[in-house]
């Protein structure tokens, strides 16, 4: 196996995800078979190979800071499933 | 006449000759919906109204001279760009109220070029799948074969244009998302070269890997569509500040002087007999019109998928870790803390597939699989990329099928992931490499359903893929046919 059950419930928690054990388990099976699809890519000897993050160059763009007409605290706040008129309601954090 | 079957030039001179209004289009056009709708289900969101108000806006424009390329023309949207009041939900339970405060980039050039928004259609949630029937809102079907798939991620797209249910759609590509479809669906499909449209308020999947692009009748309508959402966007930092050539000015030129390379690992095993008949026909008959046919070769072909199903899920785990309940979304109204609170409303609001490569991509970058997993993936994409430099070098265009075979039964796969994964194998390589691809009808299988061929150009040579598009197009004489399962 590539990937136990207690890997996949870590890797869930550091993805913000809550599995059942049977989730888990499904989880587990199909990345099982995925990772070792993938390890295909292990084949290809790629020591002295340039990664490629982009496929166009792409540079860092650069503006004037300036301000510009953006978004009203109202439309901002509009889509927030609870809020207050003034900002978004969460749980007590402290 | 039914107006709905049109196509954007043919209503283009018919609104110009004042022989039709939009408003007769667009209700042609709504009319048909009405009719067709309960057998393709292409639509998440229809608003009549405010079509209507934009069909009336664009007459009153015309009757004064003005209008741009579009005008009064009734255009759907897929489901994961941003139009302002007009809900957005990318195929997902998480976003199924979300209305966007802005329009996308690519909503205000068409409607600053005069198109009717008639609505949003169905597509796999955040645009993860390649059958549509990862959708929390019902599966779209085939119009050709309703007990077949009509392609994903851009299904609704890609259905709603060859059931008639709008003249022209909008869809996205991150790994054939627009390609596939409008193969399966018998209509032609452009993913344009990265950086070509500005994917601000496009919906994020794989940022390095997304592109927006036009799924039409046929390839003027394409050529059309691609000129009027193209350009540089300062809200987009990957746009390309490069002109925007006319593309439909490049479909007056023939096929003489074209070189046409066939990559030899697209005709692999596996590929099914009558997509091999029906491309090859397509080749000859480009060969027959004046291309040269060149052999060339895309080495890394068979490592495609498992490079990009690394790269893909990785930018998805963090695109959408901005899913937290909080902001816009669903959320789970009973957790007791924060952390339950993003855990208990994205485990609620994402759909299987969605958790699977939130899954692999949060793995595939977590400490220790780092180098092992997502290095290795960009390190491979970097050959594909050389490999793409290298082809190019000796043609044109290349032609070649867009999926392995036609599309399959509805249901045939949704317990096995793996085998839809490899079932982009041929369409996967244009978005590591950027380049741009086109999907143009070129033919049926026995059991009547469509076949695509699909031509890949260099970066920025859309106008050598539309005109190489165009002149197969004319050769085949198959444009037009419609599907007569509705």
């Amino acid at each position: 196996m590539k990937i136990s059950k207690e890997e996949v419930s870590y890797v869930a928690k550091l993805a913000r995800l809550e599995l059942s054990v049977e989730e888990t388990e499904d989880m587990a099976g199909q990345l099982d078979r995925i990772l070792n699809y993938v390890d295909k890519l292990n084949e290809l000897d790629t020591e002295n190979v340039v990664p490629t993050t982009h496929a166009i160059s792409v540079n860092n763009a650069f503006r004037v800071d300036e301000v510009k007409k953006s978004l009203s605290q109202e439309e901002a706040l509009r889509n927030g499933p609870l809020q207050n008129g003034e900002a978004f309601v969460v749980p007590r954090v402290i | 006449m039914d107006f709905y079957a049109l196509t954007i030039h043919q209503l283009n001179d018919l609104l110009q000759k004042k022989e039709v209004s939009s408003v007769e289009v667009t209700n042609s056009v709504l009319t048909r919906i009405e009719q067709v709708e309960d057998k393709v289900g292409a639509y998440i969101t229809i608003d009549r109204e405010k079509a209507l108000v934009q069909a009336a806006a664009a007459d009153k424009l015309m009757g004064e001279g003005g209008g741009g390329a579009l005008c009064g023309i009734p255009l759907a949207l897929k489901d994961l760009i941003c139009t302002k009041g007009m809900r957005t939900t990318c195929g997902s339970k998480i976003l199924e109220s979300f209305v966007p405060p802005y329009d996308a980039t690519v909503v205000e050039k068409l409607k600053e070029a005069g198109a009717v928004i008639i609505g949003k259609v169905s597509m796999d949630e955040f645009a993860m799948g390649s059958s549509n029937e990862n959708c929390a809102f019902g599966v779209p079907r085939n119009p050709w074969n309703h007990d077949y798939i009509c392609g994903g991620s851009s299904g609704g797209s890609a259905a709603a244009v060859a059931a008639d249910e709008c003249i022209a759609a909008v869809g996205s590509d991150t790994g054939g998302s627009i390609r596939q479809p409008a193969s399966h669906c018998g209509v032609v499909g452009l993913k344009p070269t990265y950086g070509r449209i500005s994917r601000f308020g496009l919906v994020a999947y794989a940022s390095s890997l997304d592109q927006l692009g036009p799924i039409t009748k046929d390839v003027r309508d394409c050529a059309l569509m691609l000129k009027v959402m193209s350009g540089y966007d300062p809200k987009d930092s990957t746009s390309v500040k490069q002109e925007v050539p006319d593309y439909a000015g490049a479909l007056t030129e023939g096929l003489r002087g074209l070189k046409v390379g066939i990559p030899a690992e697209y005709f692999e095993e596996g590929l099914d007999p009558e997509v091999e008949k029906a491309v090859r026909n397509g080749i000859d008959l480009m060969q027959q019109a004046g291309a040269e046919i060149v052999d060339v070769s895309l080495p890394h072909t068979a490592y495609g998928v498992a490079a990009y199903y690394i790269i893909a899920p990785a930018e998805a785990s963090s695109n959408l870790a901005r899913y937290d309940g909080i902001r816009y979304g669903f959320r789970d109204m009973d957790a007791d803390d924060l952390a339950d609170l993003y855990r208990k409303s994205r485990s609620q609001g994402f759909g299987d597939e969605v958790k699977r490569r939130i899954m692999i991509g949060t793995y595939a970058l977590s400490s220790g699989y780092y180098d092992a997993y997502y290095k290795k993936a960009l390190q491979v994409r970097t050959l594909i990329v050389e490999d793409f430099k290298a082809a190019f070098e000796k043609c044109d265009v290349m032609v070649s099928p867009v999926t392995p075979a036609p599309a399959w039964r509805l249901g045939e796969k949704v317990d096995d992931p793996l085998s839809v994964y490899l079932s982009d194998i041929l369409t996967i390589s244009a978005n590591l490499a950027g380049v741009p691809g086109i999907s143009v009808p070129c033919g049926f299988s026995g059991s009547g359903l469509p076949i695509g061929l699909q031509m890949q150009a260099a970066h920025f040579e859309e106008e050598k893929l539309l005109r190489a598009a165009f002149n197969l197009e004319k050769s085949l004489g198959i444009v037009g046919q419609r599907t007569t399962a509705l």
